[in-house]
């Protein structure tokens, strides 16, 4: 188990699309830092040979019918779009 | 007599508007008005819409009037946290990210609710993005607890437990991923179910993290609880984790089910840190059960202490991957100080996440990034399995837990700053998300200072009706809930 000061708040940061100022880094790291010191006492556990569970109960195959259903009308989705144009939601130029 | 309508059951009101004694529109004018009172103080709602409540009001008068066969719900006012999807009504998550968002569909819970012909009531508050135990969280503002408004309602589904204490609403949804139903309901006095996971559909709440969220209802009695549930309960298609079990007329089997049960007493929830006057309370309710006859039995749950810190590998983790989506492209809070596309992302959810949705993100990111996986995502999902493990061993043995919910009543507002701090509010609360399982909260007194204490019951999965008897049966003895604050 790594310890807590392995958080490299900077790289993960940018994993997570999410900016932050000076004091911001300072605060949650240490804040962080806090939290992931508590959560080191999970190395204590034997967990040899369990498996994991990614959630409570087996749930497997859910399979829905291959039938097209109507979706939502486009209008309705455009209305929370932050920009749209011609039935499209508009973006910033991405590619020269 | 407005006070007996704003404090009443939904069985009490539904008795009066069948015998037409009451309209559902003169019962949600008489709610209008007790929210319009009490808002400036408690802050439950993010925000209502009159004419629009008052227009479904009447239309379930017309429905009753035409003799037609009416839902379980029907004209009852019922709030739903700002999380639960209710088309052409704001979906907010209490976030700056979502403050401007109309939700273009109804969540499965909608649709069940308005079948059932409840009045929906408002958009009530919460922890942003439902992260937090005290509803301090909200970007917005801060909701009182109706018991004392310097102190919180927990979270966080604040609003909702706030707005049922305080007679802004007959009933209320909330969702709990970590304890954001049943400690809010401990701390205002209400009593507060978390169904088994997958027995409510998620479709149409937003997603915290999916394998521990569960919508569920906020009532002021176990019958109550049951009613809601009935209509809220089911199969849907539309959430591939959603359970294809029978739906049980809770109701009914609130009758039939007498007891005397044996439960359980989890050693490791009565340690440290419990609040010496809930502890008494809870003592006292234990005293209750065996008096009626029940077999009172210890057991251990060994993996509790891991439970806090299994959470907050698997919840953050899950939320990471959740919360990607709000990028300010196709909807949300959309930056206009960015660069280029890239910086379009950085901006937009900086500017639109608050500072716990920030922290929560960056650690679960972290504990899934290369190098980092195994030694905490992986392992704390095999924690879990053993956490799950300790449960089904407990039930082998009794037929429900029973625990304090939160080990404080509630706070000062502010006083927990330090994010851990406030993480220790869910350690009664947090196994059962991990586990799946049903439990509920229900009042069990009043501290000196008259702040609610809550008690909780945890039942084994799928198993909610038994766990409402089990709750009944103390609250017909103790009908703590009718003793309501003063605003």
């Amino acid at each position: 188990m790594s310890r807590a000061t392995d958080l490299n708040i900077d790289h993960v940061a940018k994993l997570a699309r999410i900016e932050l100022s000076a004091e911001e880094k300072t605060r949650y790291a240490r804040q962080l830092g806090d939290v992931l010191q508590h959560i080191e006492q999970l190395a204590k556990v034997d967990v040899a040979g369990i498996e994991p569970s990614s959630h409570a109960f087996a749930l497997a195959n859910v399979w829905g019918e291959d039938v097209a259903r109507p979706g939502l009308a486009t209008k309705d989705v455009l209305r929370n779009a932050p920009a749209h144009s011609e039935n499209r939601v508009a973006v910033p130029k991405i590619v020269d | 007599m407005s006070s007996e309508l704003f404090f009443s059951t939904i069985s009490e009101l539904r008795a009066r508007l069948d015998s037409r004694d009451l309209s559902a529109v003169e019962l949600m004018g008489v709610m209008i008005a007790r929210t319009k009172a009490v808002e400036p103080r408690v802050g439950a709602f993010n925000s209502f819409d009159e004419r629009d409540a008052l227009a479904q009001a009447a239309a379930s008068d017309a429905r009753r009037a035409t003799g037609a066969t009416l839902g379980a719900l029907e004209g009852i006012p019922v709030g739903l946290k700002d999380v639960i999807a209710v088309t052409g009504q704001p979906l907010t998550a209490s976030s700056k990210m979502l403050a401007n968002f109309i939700s273009p569909y109804d969540a499965t819970v909608t649709t069940r609710l308005k079948g059932a012909g409840a009045v929906l009531w408002g958009r009530l508050n919460c922890d942003e993005f439902a992260m937090g135990s005290s509803t301090e969280n909200s970007a917005f503002h801060p909701t009182g607890n109706p018991w004392d408004v310097t102190r919180v309602p927990g979270g966080s589904s604040g609003g909702s437990s706030a707005a049922l204490a305080a007679g802004e609403a007959i009933a209320t949804l909330g969702s709990d991923t970590g304890g954001s139903i049943r400690q809010p309901a401990a701390l205002c006095g209400v009593v507060g179910l978390k169904p088994t996971y997958g027995l409510v559909s998620r479709y149409g709440l937003i997603a915290y993290a999916s394998s521990l969220d569960q919508i569920g209802p906020f009532t002021r009695t176990v019958e109550d609880a049951a009613i809601v549930l009935g209509v809220i309960a089911g199969h849907d298609e539309l959430d591939s984790t959603s359970w294809k079990a029978a739906i049980p007329d809770y109701r009914a089997e609130l009758q039939r089910k007498q007891g005397p049960w044996t439960l359980g007493i989890p050693k490791e929830y009565f340690a440290e840190g419990l609040d010496p006057e809930i502890g008494a309370a809870v003592a006292a309710a234990i005293a209750f059960y065996e008096s009626q006859g029940c077999r009172i039995k210890e057991i251990s749950l060994p993996h509790t202490q891991y439970c806090l810190d299994t959470y907050y590998i698997i919840a953050t983790a899950e939320a990471s991957s959740n919360l990607a989506r709000y990028d300010g492209v196709r909807y949300g809070h959309r930056s206009q100080q960015a660069k280029d596309v890239v910086d379009l992302y950085f901006k937009s959810r900086s500017e639109g996440f608050g500072a716990e949705v920030k922290r929560r993100i960056i650690l679960g990111t972290y504990v899934l990034s290369s190098g980092y996986y195994d030694a905490f995502y992986l392992r704390a999902q095999k924690v879990r399995t053993l956490i799950r493990q300790d449960f089904t061993n407990a039930f082998q043995e009794v037929d429900a837990l029973i625990t304090p919910t939160s080990p404080i009543p509630a706070f000062k507002m502010g006083a927990k700053s330090d994010p851990l701090a406030m993480y220790l509010c869910d350690i009664y609360t947090i196994g059962v998300n991990l586990a799946g399982l049903p439990a509920i909260s229900v009042p069990c007194g009043f501290t000196q200072g008259n702040l609610p204490m809550g008690l909780q019951l945890i039942g084994p999965p799928l198993q909610e009706a038994n766990l409402l008897a089990i709750a009944q049966a103390y609250e017909r003895a103790y009908p703590w809930s009718q003793r309501h604050p003063l605003l």
